[in-house]
C-alpha cells in the first residue's frame, strides 16, 4: 500500500495531539497529527459562540492541493458531510473541486455548539454549525491571505482569494497548499469579516453529494462493513420481554457448531442476555439460534399494547399535568354540545429500523480501547464504552462511521447497543469483536416511538373557528430517569409529548393542553421528527375537519387561524397553494387532494398531495411541498430530504406500520410484520418549493416527515367521508 | 464445510464454508466484498440483491450450495457493464443516495429492469423495484435516475 505520510507541527505548547489514522479515499494511508484544545479550555468558555475552535481540527490544507474538511457530525444520509464542507470552503474560498471531507472522531472540540455533546438531532447540523464553519473557513482563509501577504511584503487587503489560490497586485499569485506549512504557525484570527451573501460561491447552490459514488459503486464502507484484522462477530440473544434475566443456559449445541470461540451469559442495561461470539456472522447466528435459554420472568412487566391503548384512552379523558392553559378555562362551557367535537386518537408504537442493522466494533487493550461506531451520540456512546471498559472516556479511540440511516435509533441516551458491545469487547481483550444486532434483534429490541393516545374537545364558534380546544395527551416520556430531564421536562410534562400542540402556530384563544406520562416496560425513543409524529396528524386533521365544517377551503381557513407571527409557515402556506393550484383545481374523477402545514424544529412546511384509492389502499399520485428553512444552504440536498422524507413519513399510514405487545412480548420480528413504504406506497412524485430567504438556516432532516400523513387521510376523507383517527390505517 | 468455486465479477474464486451459508455472507465475509448488503435476511427488503446468472436474486436467502457455476455479479462489478455504468452515473448525477445502504440493491434491481426492459413504464418500476426497500424513502429520485438511464441507453 502506498502511504503519504503528513505530520502537522504541534506548535502550540497549550494544545495536545493525537495521532490519527485512516484510511484515504484514493486507497492510501493518510496519518495526520490533528491538534486539538485541551477541554478544559472549552468548558470553561460558557456562551457557545464565544467558545474558540482550532482551525486546524476541522480543515487541512495539505502540499497536494486537497483539502480535508472534517465534520462534526454523523452523516446518515441528511447530507451534511456535503453541506458543513461547502459552508467552510466557501468562507475559505476553496476548490471544491479539491474538498475532501472526513467524519470526526469522537472529541470535546466536535460537539455540537448549542447542545453541547456531539451529537445530530433536533435537526440541529447546519443549524447549530453554519455559524461556526463559516467563521473557520474565514479565519483559515485569513491565515492563508496573511502569509501570502508577508512573503509579499504587502498587507493583506491588497490580497483576494479564489478557488485555493490568494492574489495580489501584478499578476501575483500562490496556491494555499503552499502556504499551508507557514500559515499554520499565524495566530488564529479572533475576528474575521464574513463574505457578504451576495458572495457565496457554494452556499445557496445546488451541490451534489460528495459521497454519490461511494454509494453506488459498493465502496462506501459503513459500520457493518468494518473489517479488522483478527476481528470476531458477536450476536446477542435478548429477552423475550424486556429486562427479563437468564435463568438457566444450554449452550452445548451453540459450542458443537465450528467456528464458535465463545458463550457467555452478559447483563443488559436492564437485565441479561447471552453472547455468541464467533468467526463469522452467520456461524454467530446458527449458533444463537441453537441456544436453549430458560429465562426468569419474575417481577417483570409484561406490556400488552391492547389493554394500554384502553388504560391510555382511560387517562386522556382525564386533564394530566398542564402544558398550556390560555385565556379561559370556563370558555368550553358556553359552547352549546351541539357545537361540540370530540375527538379521539390513538398511535402506535413505531420502529426506527434504520437500513443498516444496529453495530458497535469495539476492541479493548486493558489501558486503551478503540471503538468504530456509526453514532449519532458519540459524546454519549464513548462515556459508556469508557466506563464498561473502566476507562477514562478520552482513553478510547472512538472512530464515527458513516451509518445506513438511523432517524434517531442511533441517538440512545443509554448507549446499550455499545454498553453490550464494550462488555463483549472487555472478556475477548486484545480481539476486535463487532456486535451486530441482526434485523429481528432491532425490531423486537424496544426503543421506539411511543403509543399515544389523544383526546381533543373544541367549542366551535359562531364563525365556524374554535372558540375553546381541550387537549390532553396521553404517551410515555422520551426523558423521563435521564440527565435529559430537567431540562425537557416542564410542571411534569415531558415537551417532547406536546410539542406540536402546545406551540402550534394556530391562534387559538381558549387553550388547555395537558398530558400524562405513564411508565411502561418498553424502551422508547426519538423517531423522526419526535412528538411532532402525532401531534401534527392530530391537529391538521382537526383543523381539516373544522374547515370543511365551516364550508370554508382547507388552506384559507389556515391562513385565518395562523398567528400573526406565523410568518414562515403562513410564506410557505401561500407558496404552496400557488405552485399546487393547477393541479388542485383539475383532478380527475376519484382522485381527491388534502392538505396540511406545520412547524417543526424552526421550519415550517406546507404540503398538498393528490390521493385515490387503489387496492383499498392509499395511492399518493403527488405531492407539492412548499417550506421555509431560512437560507438553504444546499438546495439540492433540501429537495431531497423532503422528496424522500414524506416518503418516510407514510409508514404511519402502512396497514402494518406498528409495533405490537402481547403478553410482554413484540409480535414483529422483521420487515414481513411491520411493513415501511416501499416504492408504490410512496409519492410518486413530489416537487419542492423553497421560500426564498437569507434568515438563518433551519434544520430539513425531521420537518418533511409530519406533514405527509395528516394530508393524505385529508384527502381520504374526502372520497370515503369518513375520519382517521387511529393509526396504522388498516382498512380506509 | 466445503470448497465452492464461484465465479464473481468474472473472475474465479474458492471459498471453503458451511454449505447453509448464504451467497450475502460469502461476499461479505469470505470474498471481502462489502457493497452488498445485509438488511433483513429474509430477503424482504433487497439490499442485498445481485445477479446470478443475469437475474436479480435475493443473496441473503440463497445457500452457497445452490450458486453452482451461475455466474454472479454484484454492485462492485456492475460497472463494467454498460447498463450498469449507465445507472451508476444516473444515480449519481440525479443526486440519488441520501444514507446510501440500499443502493447498491437498489442499482442491481434497476439494471436487470433496464436489461428485460429498455424503456420501462412508472408501472415496471414499481413491479421491479416494489421489493427494495429504502428507509430514507428516496423513491422519486430513483425513479428519476432509471428514466433519466433508460434515455441514455437509447
Amino acid at each position: 500500500m502506498r502511504a503519504a505520510i503528513e505530520v502537522k507541527k504541534d506548535l502550540n505548547l497549550n494544545r495536545r495531539s493525537f495521532l490519527r489514522v485512516t484510511t484515504a479515499a484514493a486507497g492510501g494511508l493518510l496519518v495526520s497529527l490533528y491538534l486539538d484544545h485541551p477541554a478544559s479550555a472549552l468548558e470553561s468558555s460558557q456562551a457557545a459562540p464565544a467558545k474558540v475552535y482550532p482551525p486546524d481540527a476541522f480543515v487541512h490544507i495539505r502540499t497536494d492541493g486537497k483539502i480535508v474538511i472534517t465534520v462534526n457530525r454523523l452523516e446518515f444520509g441528511q447530507g451534511v458531510q456535503t453541506a458543513l464542507p461547502m459552508i467552510l470552503a466557501d468562507e475559505l474560498d476553496a476548490d471544491w473541486s479539491q474538498v475532501i471531507a472526513e467524519l470526526a472522531p469522537a472529541a470535546d472540540v466536535y460537539r455540537d455548539p448549542v447542545f453541547g455533546i456531539q451529537m445530530v438531532g433536533g435537526s440541529g447540523s447546519i443549524a447549530h454549525s453554519y455559524q461556526q464553519y463559516r467563521e473557520l473557513g474565514a479565519k483559515t482563509r485569513a491565515m492563508l491571505v496573511a502569509t501570502a501577504a508577508d512573503r509579499w511584503h504587502l498587507s493583506p487587503d491588497q490580497c483576494r482569494t479564489e478557488n485555493s489560490v490568494v492574489y495580489g497586485p501584478a499578476n501575483k499569485s500562490i496556491r494555499y497548499s503552499e502556504l499551508a506549512k507557514d500559515a499554520a504557525r499565524k495566530p488564529v484570527p479572533d475576528k474575521v469579516n464574513l463574505k457578504n451573501p451576495a458572495d457565496f460561491r457554494l452556499i445557496g447552490k445546488k451541490v451534489r453529494r460528495l459521497d454519490s459514488r461511494a454509494k453506488c459503486d459498493g465502496s462506501q464502507k459503513f459500520g457493518l462493513d468494518l473489517d479488522l484484522p483478527g476481528m470476531k462477530i458477536a450476536l446477542v440473544a435478548h429477552p423475550p420481554v424486556f429486562g427479563a434475566r437468564v435463568k438457566s443456559l444450554d449452550d452445548r449445541e451453540a459450542r458443537s457448531i465450528a467456528g464458535v470461540l465463545d458463550v457467555f451469559e452478559i447483563p443488559l442495561v436492564k437485565g441479561s442476555g447471552v453472547a455468541v461470539v464467533a468467526d463469522r456472522f452467520w456461524t454467530a447466528k446458527q449458533a444463537r439460534d441453537r441456544l436453549q435459554i430458560d429465562w426468569d420472568l419474575s417481577g417483570i412487566e409484561r406490556a400488552d399494547s391492547t389493554q394500554l391503548l384502553t388504560s391510555y384512552k382511560e387517562l386522556a379523558g382525564k386533564t394530566g399535568n398542564v402544558a398550556v392553559n390560555r385565556g379561559d378555562e370556563k370558555a368550553m362551557d358556553r359552547v352549546a354540545a351541539a357545537h361540540r367535537i370530540v375527538a379521539e386518537y390513538d398511535f402506535p408504537y413505531l420502529a426506527h429500523t434504520p437500513m443498516e442493522p444496529l453495530n458497535t466494533t469495539i476492541r479493548f487493550d486493558g489501558n486503551a480501547a478503540e471503538a468504530w461506531v456509526p453514532s449519532q451520540f458519540q459524546t454519549l456512546d464513548q462515556m459508556a464504552i469508557a466506563e464498561v471498559l473502566g476507562l477514562k472516556p478520552e482513553q478510547v479511540t472512538f472512530h464515527t462511521e458513516f451509518a445506513g440511516g438511523g432517524f434517531g435509533r442511533r441517538a440512545v441516551i443509554d448507549s446499550h447497543v455499545q454498553r453490550e458491545a464494550a462488555v463483549i469487547a472487555k472478556r475477548l481483550r486484545g480481539t476486535p469483536v463487532k456486535l451486530v444486532w441482526t434485523r429481528e434483534d432491532d425490531v423486537r429490541g424496544g426503543y421506539y416511538r411511543p403509543m399515544h393516545a389523544h383526546r381533543v374537545e373544541i367549542g366551535v364558534g359562531r364563525d365556524g373557528m374554535p372558540a375553546a380546544w381541550r387537549h390532553v395527551i396521553v404517551g410515555q416520556s422520551l426523558v423521563a430517569g435521564t440527565p435529559f430531564a430537567a431540562m425537557m421536562i416542564k410542571n411534569g410534562v415531558d415537551q417532547t409529548t406536546v410539542e406540536g400542540v402546545a406551540d402550534t402556530s394556530y391562534d387559538i384563544q381558549n387553550f388547555h393542553v395537558s398530558a400524562h406520562n405513564p411508565t411502561v416496560n418498553v424502551p422508547v425513543l426519538w423517531w423522526r421528527s419526535v412528538g411532532n409524529t402525532h401531534t401534527a396528524f392530530v391537529m391538521e386533521t382537526l383543523i381539516d375537519e373544522l374547515a370543511t365544517r365551516a364550508h370554508v377551503d382547507p388552506i384559507s381557513y389556515r391562513r385565518k387561524l395562523l398567528k400573526p407571527d406565523a410568518k414562515k409557515l403562513r410564506a410557505a402556506l401561500d407558496l404552496m397553494d400557488e405552485k399546487s393550484a393547477a393541479w388542485r383545481n383539475k383532478l380527475p374523477r376519484g382522485h381527491a387532494s388534502g392538505i396540511s402545514c406545520h412547524e417543526s424544529f424552526n421550519t415550517a412546511v406546507a404540503c398538498a398531495v393528490e390521493v385515490s384509492i387503489e387496492n383499498k389502499r392509499p395511492r399518493i399520485h403527488r405531492a407539492t411541498i412548499a417550506l421555509h428553512c431560512g437560507l438553504a444552504v444546499n438546495p439540492l440536498t433540501v429537495e431531497s430530504q423532503f422528496q424522500a422524507g414524506v416518503g418516510f413519513g407514510v409508514i404511519q399510514l402502512m396497514a402494518k406500520g406498528a409495533i405490537t405487545l402481547k403478553d410482554g412480548r413484540v409480535e414483529q420480528r422483521n420487515f414481513d410484520g411491520y411493513t415501511p413504504a416501499y416504492i408504490a406506497d410512496a409519492p410518486v412524485s413530489v416537487e419542492v418549493h423553497i421560500v426564498p430567504s437569507t434568515e438563518a438556516p433551519t434544520g430539513c432532516g425531521e420537518p418533511p416527515v409530519p406533514v405527509i400523513s395528516p394530508a393524505v387521510v385529508n384527502a381520504l376523507a374526502k372520497l370515503t367521508g369518513k375520519r382517521y383517527r387511529s393509526l396504522p390505517l388498516v382498512t380506509i | 464445510m466445503a470448497t465452492y468455486q464461484l465465479n464473481v465479477n468474472g473472475r474465479q474464486r474458492e471459498v471453503k464454508v458451511d454449505p447453509s451459508t448464504p451467497l450475502l455472507w460469502v461476499l461479505r465475509e469470505e470474498l471481502k466484498m462489502t457493497g452488498t448488503k445485509y438488511g433483513c435476511g429474509i430477503s424482504a427488503c433487497g439490499a442485498c440483491t445481485v445477479h446470478v446468472a443475469g437475474i436479480a436474486t435475493r443473496s441473503c436467502v440463497v445457500p452457497i450450495a445452490l450458486v453452482g457455476d451461475r455466474p454472479i455479479v454484484t454492485i462492485e462489478g456492475i460497472g463494467q457493464d454498460a447498463v450498469g455504468r449507465t445507472v451508476q452515473d444516473a444515480w449519481v448525477e440525479k443526486d440519488v443516495v441520501q444514507c446510501g445502504y440500499c443502493q447498491s440493491g437498489q442499482i442491481m434491481s434497476a439494471v436487470a429492469l433496464l436489461k428485460a426492459i429498455p424503456k420501462p413504464t412508472d408501472t415496471n418500476i414499481e413491479e421491479s423495484m416494489g421489493g427494495n426497500l429504502c428507509r430514507c424513502a428516496t423513491y422519486v429520485r430513483i425513479r428519476e435516475a432509471i428514466q433519466s438511464a433508460a434515455q441514455q441507453l437509447k
